[in-house]
This record gives C-alpha cells, sequence and structure tokens, in this order.
C-alpha cells in the first residue's frame, strides 16, 4: 500500500510519499526514498511494481540529464511528463510493460509550479492537486508511519521535515 | 552422485558475501554468473567493482526475466577496504535484491520463507552498539526459532562476520538437537528460580 501526493500552490508544488518498501505482507525498508531528481527543479515520484518503479524511473531520470548534457539546457516539466508518458505508452502494448503510478511535479521559469499525473495505462493530466493510494491516518485499516515531504519553488527543490505517526 | 556440502552463504571474493534464497538451482547460476562477471570488470578496469555497483549489475541482469518462473532473492553484504574513509562510498553495505526487479540497501533484512520468524526475533533483540557475540547469538537466535517454525527452512545454521579485513566464518552447527537442548535449558533456569523462591519465601 504505497502513497503519492502532491498539491500545486501559487510559487511551489508540495509533494509527499510514504517511506515503506514492502515485501507481501513485511516490511522490508523504513526509510525508502521514493522520489527521483530529474532535474534541479523538476521531482518525479514513483510507487508501482517491485523492480518496474526504480528501472522506469531511473530510465527516465538518466534520459533528462542526457538531455541537459546534449543540449545545455534542462527539460521544462511539462517537456519531462509528456517523454515520461510517451515511454510508458511505447511499453504498455509491449510484452514488457512497466506497472508503475506517477506524479510529476516541477518548476517552470516561464510557467510556474506544475503537477502531473500518471498512472500506469499512460494517462496524463495536469492538475492543481492529485494523489495515488490511499493516505488516510484514522479510517484507513493500514497505517503508514512515515512521509517524506519536498517543496519545489523558483530556489529548487527543499526537504522538508519527515512526517511521522506514532507518539511525539 | 555428486555431493559437496550445500551454502546459502557464498563468499565471492574477501570481502563481498552472499546469501541466497529462493529456488536453489537459479541461486546457484546466478552467483556463479555475477561473480564471473565482477571478475571480468576486476581485471579489465583494475579495481573491484562497488557493492552498489555489483548489486546493480545483479538486479539489470535479472531484470530481462521478471516475469517467468525465475525465482532468486539475494542480500549482499560487503565491507570495502577503501583509501577515502569519509567518502559516502565506505563502510559496510547491505543490499537486497531479488528477481522480482527490487533492489534495497538497509540495515537489517531476512530474506524466505522463515523471514517472518527471523524477523520477529531480530526486531526484538536489535540495538546498535551490540558487541560481536551478542549479535552472533542473536543471529543465531533468529535462525534457530526460522529453521524450527518454517517447514521450508532447517538442518543447520552458518554464521559469517564481516569485517573491514575480511569475512571469517563460524563452525557449522547441527539445529536438529537445538530445540530440545534449549528446552531443557529453559526447565533448569525455570526450576533454579523455583528453588530461589521457595528457599526466599
Amino acid at each position: 500500500m504505497e502513497y503519492l501526493i502532491g498539491i500545486q500552490g501559487p510559487d511551489f508544488v508540495l509533494v509527499a510519499a510514504d517511506n515503506v518498501a514492502a515485501n507481501s505482507i513485511l516490511q522490508m525498508k523504513h526509510d525508502a526514498d521514493k522520489m527521483f531528481k530529474l532535474s534541479e527543479k523538476i521531482l518525479l515520484l514513483c510507487v508501482g511494481e517491485a523492480g518496474d518503479t526504480a528501472q522506469f524511473a531511473e530510465y527516465i531520470q538518466k534520459n533528462v540529464q542526457l538531455y541537459k548534457m546534449r543540449n545545455g539546457y534542462e527539460l521544462s516539466p511539462s517537456a519531462a511528463a509528456n517523454f515520461t508518458r510517451k515511454n510508458l505508452a511505447d511499453y504498455l502494448r509491449s510484452r514488457t510493460p512497466y506497472h508503475v503510478n506517477l506524479l510529476l511535479a516541477g518548476y517552470d521559469d516561464t510557467d510556474g509550479p506544475g503537477l502531473y499525473y500518471m498512472d500506469y495505462l499512460s494517462a496524463l493530466a495536469k492538475a492543481p492537486f492529485a494523489a495515488h493510494g490511499y493516505g488516510l491516518r484514522k479510517r484507513f485499516i493500514l497505517n503508514l508511519p512515515s512521509f517524506t515531504v519536498r517543496v519545489i519553488d523558483k530556489e529548487g527543490i527543499h526537504d522538508l521535515e519527515t512526517l511521522t505517526s506514532g507518539p511525539k | 552422485m555428486i555431493t559437496f556440502p550445500l551454502t546459502i552463504i557464498t563468499p565471492i571474493h574477501s570481502h563481498l558475501v552472499i546469501t541466497s534464497s529462493g529456488s536453489g538451482a537459479d541461486c546457484m547460476l546466478w552467483e556463479r554468473i555475477l561473480a564471473r562477471e565482477i571478475r571480468l570488470y576486476h581485471l579489465r578496469h583494475r579495481r573491484r567493482l562497488s557493492i552498489c555497483g555489483t548489486a546493480k549489475l545483479l538486479s539489470l541482469m535479472l531484470h530481462p526475466f521478471k516475469g517467468t518462473e525465475l525465482c532468486v532473492a539475494l542480500t549482499l553484504q560487503d565491507v570495502p577496504v577503501t583509501a577515502h574513509s569519509a567518502s559516502p562510498n565506505s563502510g559496510p553495505k547491505l543490499i537486497y535484491v531479488c528477481s522480482d526487479g527490487a533492489r534495497l540497501q538497509g540495515d537489517v533484512f531476512s530474506v524466505g520463507s522463515g523471514s517472518p520468524y527471523a524477523y520477529g526475533v531480530l526486531d526484538g533483540g536489535l540495538r546498535w552498539g551490540l558487541s560481536k557475540e551478542e549479535a552472533v547469538s542473536l543471529a543465531r537466535e533468529a535462525v534457530f526459532r526460522a529453521t524450527h517454525r518454517d517447514a521450508y527452512s532447517g538442518n543447520s545454521v552458518d554464521l559469517f562476520h564481516i569485517t573491514a579485513q575480511g569475512w571469517s566464518q563460524r563452525t557449522r552447527e547441527d539445529l536438529r538437537e537445538e530445540y530440545y537442548r534449549d528446552m531443557k535449558r529453559r526447565e533448569k533456569i525455570a526450576e533454579e528460580r523455583r528453588r530461589v523462591t521457595t528457599s526466599d519465601g
């Protein structure tokens, strides 16, 4: 049970992801980071099937970096989101589709903050707020113990305090 | 018929040790393939591949087989000796790699059908600052309890201790009689306690 959430503000995007890496019923890691830094102002949040998440996200990450090396400037969040969606779509009807759900959050110097929702069927939607999974604290039968929180603004990506449930 | 001492823990080189679970045949094959690849890297680049690189290489080699019947769940442990001890790549590392594609670095892992039982014991006794004897005893207890309760785990326990100087192996211990020895030990402790309380009271 993994959880991602993103909220776009007037000049920032706030994102959070849970910290559990699970294998069936066991929690193998309680401090997993599900956010991948694509560039100085773009984060890709990725959840889904065990190997697919890291493989796909790192593939996108390296290709975005390669674009910067080849062309001298970085991809905009909108371009990165569409690039990601195209890759997901190309693999969808192959023998090896990637089962991943994504949020892409970024700050474009001209267009401002942007949040893009993508799912494993390669849907893409730009949204003011979006989430994957169930993050309810009180009513959900499973509790996710902690969340990594980051915010992206015109200065770049900033880490905020990790949220933990439990006695303070 | 060919027999050889079957080990779940396989040292690859002086500082890299791999434990395996899942399908025995798949694990034996992939350990050999990995050992070959990192030896080739060593010969080509004149330096050892880091454990993170080894884990990533293994993960990438297993990826094409995702969705097939291949079942391999390995943990790689390494204490690299590096010239710059302040670099983030130094220090002991433990990485879990499986045929599903997962690759996780962490402080403690238990893998296999008996892992829930082992986790139970491990999580109860684990803390930073354990002495070597305490750690060995905790690990041995975790394996013992898992082999007792899990139908697919059993026989004996191997213990490897890895430091910057390399790995060292404790003699293999048979656990088949261990349960009864443990029962007798507990009975003795309970009797002692009863004797002390009745003599006090």
